[in-house]
């Protein structure tokens, strides 16, 4: 019977030539159906209004005062969050999309325990985020933290106090553990870029002689740049919103000085109780993220199919 | 000239042998460096968990005398801080299989609507939801409280319900509509033609085989509810009501942090997640790959 059926589908469904790939129920939407299709797009549209719209317009509202962004800007603290951001996301974000990009071309290796390896180092991304920010917290303390006491077992040094006596120790240190925790997820995302190159590209490359370094410059780096580019652009928004690797390594210390825009707006809204100076805090961080978040769109658009 | 390349190869195979043994003896030695880089944090947990109280002050770099206690007590509640563990790990499990089950639920049904049904201007929904995918939530936060106050729902497990769903959902609906391309839709127009409801449409056809495509988002949301913090830090104040990680973080707050039950506490509360992750790791690379690479 169900053989029948698909006959005669196939025979009504004359391809329309307008929509190829995905076409529309045939005929259109009909009485009832057009009924259905709203109650099912009913709830998402619910979430988005209530949970999305309505916070975003609020917090809008909340942040529109002038007044508020002058106080912001005289604010030597804030001004500090602001470098610490772009110190973070400019450091943080291309050490780690560099290294992944490294680390997947290592993983291509067809070596019996790469795969293995790659079951341990996709940790940081498996484990919990928290759990392992407050591990690295207490790893770093100045005085019976793990870091130091191996650096005197081994060396007789006494490490400093990583995250307590200097803003740059301490930002160095968020820095590594946003690489430490977010690498092996961007060398999964390129491995899989990389696996997706044909091999015959290769065989070609081979037979005229290159390899190595030229090799991966003529004929994985050009392949792989726009998914390189896609994804550092989704990760720079991604981390201008980090809010946990800052407020459980550092909390924001030492004297406040390594606050990035998320973690002081957060202090702002419910240490200070100022929540409409913690929204203006995270909306000065707008005049960056619209124009990535529009680049990444264009992005998206255009490159549908090709890698 | 024949003569001339056998010799030359001849020269050239031991060469070329002990490069190759070289390069494999450093990227032995890289994995090596590889593996303690990644592991330190993990090994610090588990290290520090094992330790006795006093130990934990102490500058030793292996558990000097290993011992359990620290689990037993977690798993007894058997310390002030911990005295709701159980009840806090409940609402933990509770909010994640809540999350999973509506963000299921919703993505599909409107990914159905849109992708299946091309219901006139669904290319906006689908567009406002990749938009909030690219919102970071962090920077939503200090409203999303206010308006949940506004709505009744504040200190309530259903607050960071719709919390998690909301940021949960625009992936959803991504990769629904990314997968959903390759099912024919020649299968829904034969269960149109004999009659089928567009409810039995989605329930029969659509969701059995979009089967892979809900474990990988299933996976995703389910880690998503567990692993956050902001929200749920921000939205659950009293000790009945809290989740695992809140109660955690306020260990930090305390005087004098007892970092063995903290660690054992953190232990206890990630290996759930762990399993699930290695158990649906392929289907989840996949999702993420799919949403990833193919933009």
């Amino acid at each position: 019977m169900s053989s029948t059926t698909f006959e005669a589908a196939r025979e009504l469904a004359a391809p329309s030539p307008s929509l190829p790939r995905r076409r529309r129920w045939r005929g259109g939407l009909q009485g009832s159906e057009f009924t259905w299709a709203i109650a099912f797009v009913v709830p998402y549209i619910g979430v988005f209004v209530a949970f999305v719209l309505y916070p975003v317009a609020y917090g809008l509202w909340m942040g529109h005062s002038p007044a508020l962004y002058s106080e912001l800007f005289s604010d030597p603290i804030y001004l500090r969050t602001v470098v610490n951001t772009v110190l973070f996301v400019g450091i943080g974000v291309n050490l780690k999309m560099f290294g992944a990009l490294l680390m997947s071309g290592f993983f291509m290796r067809k070596s019996w325990w790469t795969k293995g390896l790659l079951l341990i180092y996709v940790l940081p991304w498996a484990v919990p985020a928290l759990p392992t920010f407050i591990s690295i917290h207490w790893m770093l303390n100045g005085q019976w933290g793990l870091v130091n006491n191996v650096l005197w077992d081994l060396f007789h040094i006494d490490g400093p106090g990583w995250l307590d006596t200097s803003r740059w120790l301490a930002l160095g240190s968020v820095i590594t553990t946003h690489i430490w925790k977010w690498m092996p997820f961007w060398t999964v995302i390129l491995l899989a870029g990389r696996m997706a190159i044909p091999q015959e590209l290769y065989d070609a490359a081979d037979v005229d002689g290159a390899t190595g370094v030229r090799r991966f410059a003529h004929v994985t780096f050009p392949l792989l740049a726009n998914l390189y580019l896609i994804c550092t652009l989704l990760s720079t928004i991604f981390v201008l919103g980090e809010f946990n690797e800052v407020y459980f390594v550092t909390g924001g210390g030492p004297a406040l000085s390594t606050h990035v825009l998320a973690t002081l707006g957060i202090r702002d809204a419910f240490q200070v109780a100022r929540p409409d100076l913690g929204v203006a805090t995270v909306m000065t961080a707008l005049p960056l993220l619209i124009p990535l978040v529009i680049i990444l769109m264009r992005k998206l658009q255009t490159t549908e199919v090709q890698l | 000239m024949s003569a001339v390349t056998a010799d030359g190869v001849a020269k050239r195979r031991p060469n070329y042998r002990l490069r190759r043994k070289l390069t494999e003896a450093a990227a032995v030695a890289f994995a090596c460096v590889l593996v303690i880089w990644t592991v330190t944090p993990i090994y610090n947990m588990v290290f520090v968990s094992l330790e006795t109280h006093g130990d934990v002050f102490t500058s030793n770099i292996w558990p000097a005398h290993p011992t359990l206690k620290s689990f037993w007590i977690v798993l007894t509640e058997d310390y002030w801080y911990l005295q709701y563990f159980w009840h806090q790990f409940a609402n933990s499990i509770y909010i994640g299989a809540a999350t999973t089950f509506i963000t299921l639920l919703v993505g599909s049904l409107a990914s159905f609507s849109i992708g299946r049904m091309r219901l006139k201007n669904g290319w906006i929904v689908s567009n406002a939801a990749l938009l909030t995918y690219v919102i970071p939530a962090s920077f939503l936060a200090i409203p999303f409280y206010s308006i949940m106050i506004k709505y009744g729902l504040a200190n309530n497990l259903w607050a960071v319900i719709f919390a998690e769903v909301t940021f949960a959902t625009p992936y959803a609906i991504f990769i629904f509509q990314q997968y959903g391309v390759s099912i024919p839709i020649e299968l829904d127009e034969a269960a149109r033609i004999d009659g089928a409801s567009p409810l039995q449409v989605y329930l029969l056809i659509y969701l059995p085989l979009m089967a892979p495509a809900l474990v990988a988002v299933g996976t995703y949301a389910l880690l998503l509810a567990w692993n956050e913090y902001l929200y749920q830090f921000m939205l659950l104040s009293s000790v009945k009501s809290m989740t695992v990680p809140v109660a955690l973080a306020q260990f930090l707050n305390s005087d004098e942090a007892p970092w063995n039950y903290m660690m054992a506490t953190a232990i206890i509360y990630a290996i759930p997640p762990i399993a699930v992750y290695y158990a649906f790791r392929r289907r989840m690379t996949a999702g993420l790959t799919m949403g990833g690479v193919k933009g």
